[in-house]
C-alpha cells in the first residue's frame, strides 16, 4: 500500500499555491516533480563536491567522479544493462535519439528502409526524417488504429531485408498507449534490423529490463522520473555503440590528439564530449533510488487505481470524448469536451490552480488522425490523490458552464 | 477617434470592475462568442499564425490613413483577447500603432496568455499587427 500523505511531504512544490488555489499537478507526463531526496543531492553536490570529473587528481574531482560513475552504475542496474559503459549520459531523450541518428549518417545507404510509428513524439520523428534526407533512406510509418494502438499487421508487412532500423516509443506520450515492444523488437531482429525504443513515457511507470527485451537502443530522460531536467541516457548494446561514430568532438571523448590524427576514447566517453551535467547525472541516480525505494509495482498499481477512478469520473461529464480508452496504458488521459477548444479548458483549469497539458503534445500526426486541434491531457503520478481528481472534475464542470 | 492610450485606459477601468477571475474570463468569453471578427475568406493558411495550441488569423487593410484589423481564433479565450486587441489597434494610424505598447494586457490580469510559452498565436499576432503598421507606414511615406 502506498502512503500518499507521507509521500507528498517529500515534494515541497506540492505545497505551493497557483492563482490562490492549492496546486494540483496533473502534467506529470511532461515533467514529474522532484522529491527532497533528489533536491538534497543537488544541494549537496554544489555545497560539497562541485569539480570537473575524470581529469583532476585533487580530492573534489575524485569524489565528484566517483559519485557520477556510481550514478551510471545505478542506471545500469535499474535497466539491467550488461555493462555500465553501455549507459551514455546525454542531455535527455531528444539528444539520445539525435546521437544515434547522427551516427547512422555514415552507416546507411540510399534505399535502406527505416520504420517509425504514427504514435511517435516529434523528437522520435524529426531526427529520422533528417537522417533520411541526408542518406537517401526511406521512412515508413506504422499507422495507428482509432483505439490508439498500432496497426501491427502493417508493421509486419513493412519489414524486409532492406529494413535497417525501427523506432517506436514504449508508451505514447499523447495517449499513454503501451506498445507491444517485445513483439516489435523480436520481429525486427528476424530481418536483421536494429530497434531503438523511446522510453521517456514508460520509465516513470514501468521498470524496463533491456537485456530481457533484447533491445538495441533504449533512451529516456531523468525529468520524467523525479530527476532534474537536462539529463538523460542512451543505452546501447556495446557492439553497436562501438561501431557508431562519435556524436560530438571535444574534450573527454578522446584518447590522444595530434593535428595529424586523433583517436577516440572507449565507451562511454566516446559519446560524452565536454564537461557533462555532472550534478544532473548524480541526481538522476538519486531519483532512481527514490523510485525503487517506493517500488515500481506499488507505483504502477496505485497509478492504475487513479487512472480508473479518473476515467470513470470523466465519463460522467456530458460530451466527453476520451482518446485511447480501455487500452493497456499508463496513467494518462487525453480528452476533449464537446467542441470546446482544449486551450480554453486548460486556461480555465489554470485559474483554479490545476496544471494539465493542452495542445498536440508534440504528436501532431495523432491529432491529425483524430482531426482535432489537440486534447486536454491529465497525467497522474504516485503523489496525486483521488481528492485531486474530484477537484479537477468539479473544475471541468465549471469550465464547461463558462465555455459552452 | 480615441487614442490608443485612451482606449487602453478605458479597458483597464472596465476590467477593474470585475471582482474575480471568473467574471474577467466570462467577459472575455462573451467577447469571443459575440464578435464576428474576420471574413471567412481570410481564414486560410495565408493569414494564419500557427501557435502550438490555438490558431489565429489576421488581416489588415488601410482605409483613410488608418488600419482596419480583422482577426479570429479557434479558441474562445484567445478570440476574446483578440477582440480587446482589435478594439485598441483597429482604426489607428500606422505611426501610432508602431509606437504603442501592450503593457496594458498585464494590468488586465491576462498576462499569462501573452507569455511566449503559451504558443497560442497571440504574441505573434501582436508582432504581426506591428509589422502591418510598419509596412503601411512605409507605403504612405
Amino acid at each position: 500500500m502506498i502512503d500518499v500523505k507521507k509521500i507528498r511531504k517529500d515534494f515541497p512544490i506540492l505545497k505551493r499555491k497557483v492563482n490562490g488555489q492549492d496546486l494540483i499537478y496533473f502534467d506529470n507526463a511532461a515533467t514529474s516533480q522532484t522529491p527532497l531526496q533528489v533536491i538534497d543531492v543537488i544541494t549537496d553536490y554544489y555545497s560539497r563536491l562541485n569539480a570537473n570529473i575524470h581529469r583532476g587528481v585533487h580530492q573534489l574531482s575524485q569524489e565528484a567522479t566517483d559519485a557520477y560513475e556510481e550514478a551510471r552504475i545505478k542506471i545500469q542496474k535499474h535497466f539491467n544493462a550488461a555493462e555500465a559503459y553501455e549507459i551514455i549520459f546525454t542531455a535527455g531523450t531528444t539528444e539520445s535519439i539525435n546521437l544515434v541518428a547522427s551516427g547512422y549518417n555514415s552507416l546507411l545507404k540510399p534505399g535502406d528502409e527505416l520504420i517509425i510509428s504514427a504514435l511517435e513524439h516529434h523528437s522520435n520523428i524529426v531526427p529520422w526524417q533528417m537522417l533520411c534526407e541526408k542518406t537517401g533512406a526511406i521512412l515508413k510509418v506504422i499507422p495507428m488504429l482509432s483505439n490508439g494502438t498500432l496497426d501491427i499487421n502493417s508493421y509486419y508487412s513493412f519489414l524486409n531485408s532492406k529494413t535497417k532500423m525501427v523506432f517506436v516509443n514504449h508508451v505514447s506520450n499523447a495517449l499513454g498507449t503501451i506498445n507491444p515492444i517485445e513483439e516489435i523488437i523480436d520481429k525486427a531482429h528476424t530481418y536483421g534490423a536494429k530497434v531503438l525504443i523511446d522510453g521517456a513515457q514508460a520509465c516513470p511507470h514501468i521498470k524496463t529490463d533491456v537485456q530481457e527485451l533484447n533491445v538495441d537502443y533504449y533512451v529516456t530522460s531523468a525529468h520524467k522520473l523525479c530527476g532534474p531536467t537536462g539529463v538523460g541516457m542512451l543505452y546501447g548494446k556495446k557492439e553497436l555503440l562501438n561501431a557508431l561514430p562519435p556524436y560530438q568532438g571535444g574534450g573527454e571523448m578522446i584518447a590522444s590528439v595530434t593535428f595529424e590524427k586523433t583517436t577516440y576514447a572507449g565507451l562511454p566517453h566516446k559519446f560524452e564530449a565536454g564537461t557533462p551535467n555532472i550534478c544532473g547525472g548524480i541526481a538522476f541516480g538519486a531519483a532512481l533510488d527514490y523510485m525503487n525505494n517506493l517500488g515500481f509495482d506499488v507505483i504502477s498499481k496505485y497509478e492504475a487505481e487513479l487512472l480508473t477512478y479518473a476515467t470513470n469520473s470523466l465519463k460522467k461529464i456530458g460530451g466527453i470524448k476520451l482518446y485511447g480508452e480501455g487500452l493497456d496504458k499508463t496513467a494518462v488521459i487525453s480528452f476533449n469536451i464537446g467542441d470546446i477548444h482544449p486551450y480554453d479548458i486548460g486556461s480555465i483549469l489554470n485559474q483554479m490552480g490545476i496544471a494539465v497539458r493542452t495542445g498536440h503534445h508534440c504528436a501532431q500526426p495523432i491529432m491529425d488522425f483524430y482531426e482535432i486541434p489537440g486534447t486536454v491531457r491529465a497525467s497522474f503520478s504516485f503523489y496525486n490523490t483521488f481528492e485531486e481528481i474530484d477537484i479537477m472534475i468539479t473544475a471541468l464542470k465549471k469550465a464547461v458552464l463558462m465555455l459552452q | 477617434m480615441s487614442s490608443i492610450h485612451q482606449i487602453q485606459k478605458e479597458i483597464i477601468e472596465e476590467f477593474s470592475l470585475f471582482d474575480d477571475w471568473t467574471q474577467r474570463y466570462e467577459y472575455m468569453i462573451d467577447l469571443g462568442k459575440s464578435l464576428p471578427l474576420i471574413d471567412e475568406k481570410y481564414k486560410n493558411d495565408k493569414f494564419i499564425i500557427k501557435g502550438c495550441q490555438s490558431k489565429v488569423w489576421v488581416n489588415a487593410e488601410l482605409e483613410n490613413k488608418v488600419i482596419k484589423f480583422t482577426a479570429d481564433s479557434d479558441a474562445i479565450i484567445t478570440k476574446g483577447i483578440i477582440a480587446i486587441l482589435i478594439r485598441v489597434f483597429s482604426n489607428q494610424s500606422p505611426k501610432d500603432i508602431i509606437k504603442a505598447n501592450t503593457d496594458f494586457i498585464d494590468q488586465l490580469g491576462l498576462k499569462e496568455h501573452l507569455s511566449p510559452t503559451r504558443a497560442n498565436g497571440l504574441v505573434s499576432m501582436i508582432k504581426q499587427i506591428k509589422m502591418y503598421a510598419l509596412a503601411f507606414q512605409t507605403k504612405i511615406s
